[in-house]
């Protein structure tokens, strides 16, 4: 069987290269190999994951994930108040990009002149290129303060009865790290938010202009619902990106391993804590938790991501569109 | 065809200069070090000026403790640093000697907002703070203490380590020493699930949440206080006397200390006796191998740290360490001479 594959390759392989010159020979082979180096990759570290977190896998089975104490004094380690706090800064940050991200992609790519679009167009490429380290900074020195001394003592003179926004107003924590969070999503989202609203066919929009409809009725009515399902696949990738941020959420969420209901609350996601724990974790337990961790937060990114790409897939059969 | 052997050339003159520089370098001997990031700045100066007065290379990574520990233990460095001591039995297990090569001491510091430097605590005040009992900065607790300030009606904010770090190990060490209650809530760790506050990472990211955020207290080594000019706890020590954090209260503290009888340097220096000690200072140690592969590598870097302990003084205290009393420098010395050996003789003659 194997023996027979390989000779299925090798007569592919013959094929394949039987009338090519030798540097288009060499270029081929350069670039067989290049894919190779990555599927390979892939599955080292998918497997080098699974083997050094097998130790925490081993000690703390599936108690790992519903824990919530994580003490290297102890050597107990539980990923939920890291998983928490990914989830949450997650979710802030989603119901902060999304919105934006939607009314922004409207203007640039429905009413705004192709002069005034072009520029914002790369605007928007510079936020991106902006490495996320700067972000974290920018937090601390710029956000922090102004969420401390504005924001945080606003929703809580506004709201303060409400579980969410209890505790003192130092300026970190959850909710801070969801607004950097989002931030850093939102020239990805819009983007992709761009894209789909440039794939209707401009016939449909004459179609609904010469029907009589306003360039309001004309958004409402026929962009957002036909654009609706794929704007909200797109934002599910931003999301997944949004899951893996780590060095700029360590700047500004507080850094503390527990779960509280407040926004203001420190707290950690999976990618804050390996940034603050990896390098320094002397402890062989301490570090296989912490890749462990790692390999959670791989599959929520993974499963999050495939989930946006199945349904993006899904609606793209149904409305035709592409 | 042409362009072919011009390209072969070139590439036989890179192998050749590759293969040959190396060569011309055999003669310099090269230590590689890693560990404890503590110290990075003067180690790794010590290291410059030692290198050009002669020509011996030393190579000190900064890659955390925890990292410098696991390096020399698996035997890939010539030596290890880290800012807490080995336990003897676990020295013993790997064939290591450790010896304090620099003194640091660590810092209590506060937002300037809240009063000017020099606020007295006791050892147990600071206790009850970290531990969130003490919640308001005019807590009858700090004002009785300090009957000549007007403390605000502020929140305290305890802003802690989040990477696991010696500093943190010093400070909880301290911590339990003068307070029942933190040594069985929360006892002593590079890393200790702490009741409340807020974590930040390393002793700049400590610093500057310190600075930024009102009513926030915190620890960072001696270094990171000055340089940053942060207002700090003055301290009651074991004597009773409140100290401020300073060269000689830190030396004294480590002068003080029992090194003579200690077993294999497991000295901690918290909570020392003495009229002006500091209680929180700390020693970052060297890890060495007790048998060594090559006697010249082995002199080569006991002659390296001899030099520290003799001409890095002025250096040290230029960059805010605290070098190592000259009392202890000769027990360390006569240690090298006892336990350090390659082919079975010893390696250090501390006479010469």
């Amino acid at each position: 069987m194997r023996y027979k594959t390989v000779h299925t390759m090798n007569n592919l392989l013959t094929a394949h290269f039987r009338h090519l010159s030798t540097s288009e020979k060499i270029l081929r082979i350069l670039c067989i190999a290049s894919v190779f180096i990555i599927f390979f990759v892939i599955c080292g570290i998918i497997s080098s994951l699974l083997y050094y977190s097998a130790p925490a896998l081993k000690q703390f089975g599936l108690s790992f994930l519903f824990s919530r104490s994580w003490n290297p004094g102890t050597i107990q380690f539980g990923a939920l108040t890291s998983i928490y706090g990914t989830m949450a800064t997650t979710l802030i940050a989603s119901i902060i990009a999304l919105p934006i991200s939607i009314m922004a992609a409207l203007y640039i790519s429905e009413f705004s002149h192709p002069v005034i679009s072009r520029f914002f167009g790369t605007v928007i490429e510079i936020l991106s290129a902006i490495p996320s380290v700067i972000y974290g900074l920018w937090g601390l020195f710029v956000l922090v303060p102004v969420m401390s001394s504005l924001v945080q003592p606003l929703l809580q003179a506004l709201c303060g009865s409400l579980p969410f926004f209890k505790g003192a107003l130092n300026g970190l924590g959850i909710l801070t790290a969801g607004i950097i969070l989002a931030i850093m999503i939102i020239p990805f989202t819009i983007n992709a938010t761009r894209q789909i609203l440039d794939k209707v066919p401009s016939e449909i929009k004459d179609a609904s202009y010469s029907l009589g409809a306003t360039q309001w009725e004309t958004i409402h009515a026929l962009l957002l619902r036909f654009c609706s399902p794929g704007i909200l696949g797109t934002c599910l990738l931003g999301v997944s990106k949004a899951l893996g941020e780590a060095v700029a959420v360590a700047f500004v969420i507080g850094n503390k391993h527990i779960i509280s209901l407040s926004l203001f609350s420190s707290g950690n996601t999976i990618g804050s804590t390996l940034v603050n724990e990896f390098v320094e974790a002397p402890d062989k337990l301490h570090r296989s938790a912490l890749i462990e961790l790692g390999l959670v937060l791989f599959i929520i990114t993974v499963g999050v991501h495939t989930i946006a790409r199945l349904w993006l897939r899904k609606i793209n059969v149904v409305s035709g569109v592409e | 065809m042409l362009k072919t052997a011009k390209t072969t050339a070139w590439l036989t003159i890179l192998i050749i200069h590759l293969a040959v520089s190396p060569s011309a370098y055999a003669e310099e001997m090269v230590i590689n070090g890693a560990g404890a990031s503590f110290p990075f700045p003067i180690y790794s100066k010590w290291a410059y000026r030692y290198y050009k007065n002669t020509s011996t290379k030393i190579n000190y990574l900064s890659i955390g403790s925890g990292g410098g520990i696991a390096q020399i233990k698996s035997n890939t460095i010539d030596f290890g640093a880290s800012d807490a001591p080995l336990l003897p039995a676990e020295l013993e297990e790997y064939g290591l000697v450790q010896f304090p090569l620099i003194i640091g001491g660590i810092v209590p510091v506060y937002n300037e907002s809240i009063t000017s430097s020099g606020l007295k605590l006791t050892g147990q005040v600071l206790s009850d703070i970290f531990l969130h009992k003490i919640t308001r900065w005019n807590d009858p607790k700090i004002q009785d203490l300090n009957p000549d300030r007007e403390l605000p009606d502020k929140e305290i904010t305890v802003v802690h380590r989040s990477d696991p770090s010696g500093s943190t190990w010093i400070f909880t060490n301290y911590l339990s020493k003068v307070s029942e209650d933190w040594k069985s809530g929360i006892g002593n760790g590079k890393a200790v699930p702490w009741p409340s506050g807020i974590g930040a990472k390393g002793n700049e990211g400590a610093a500057t949440f310190v600075q930024r955020i009102d009513g926030a207290i915190g620890y960072v080594e001696f270094a990171y206080a000055v340089q940053n000019n942060l207002a700090f706890i003055s301290l009651q020590n074991k004597s009773g006397n409140f100290v401020s954090p300073a060269i000689e209260t830190f030396q004294q503290a480590a002068e003080n200390a029992d090194w003579q009888n200690s077993n294999q340097y497991y000295v901690v220096l918290t909570d020392q006796p003495g009229d002006k000690s500091w209680p929180i200072t700390g020693a970052s140690f060297i890890l060495m191998r007790k048998h060594q592969q090559s006697t010249e590598k082995a002199k080569a870097l006991l002659d390296f740290f001899a030099w520290c302990y003799e001409n890095g003084d002025a250096l040290a205290i230029e960059l805010d360490y605290i070098p190592i009393p000259d009392s202890v420098v000769a027990i360390i010395n006569k240690m090298w001479e006892n336990d350090i050996k390659a082919d079975g003789q010893p390696v250090w003659n501390y006479d010469e």
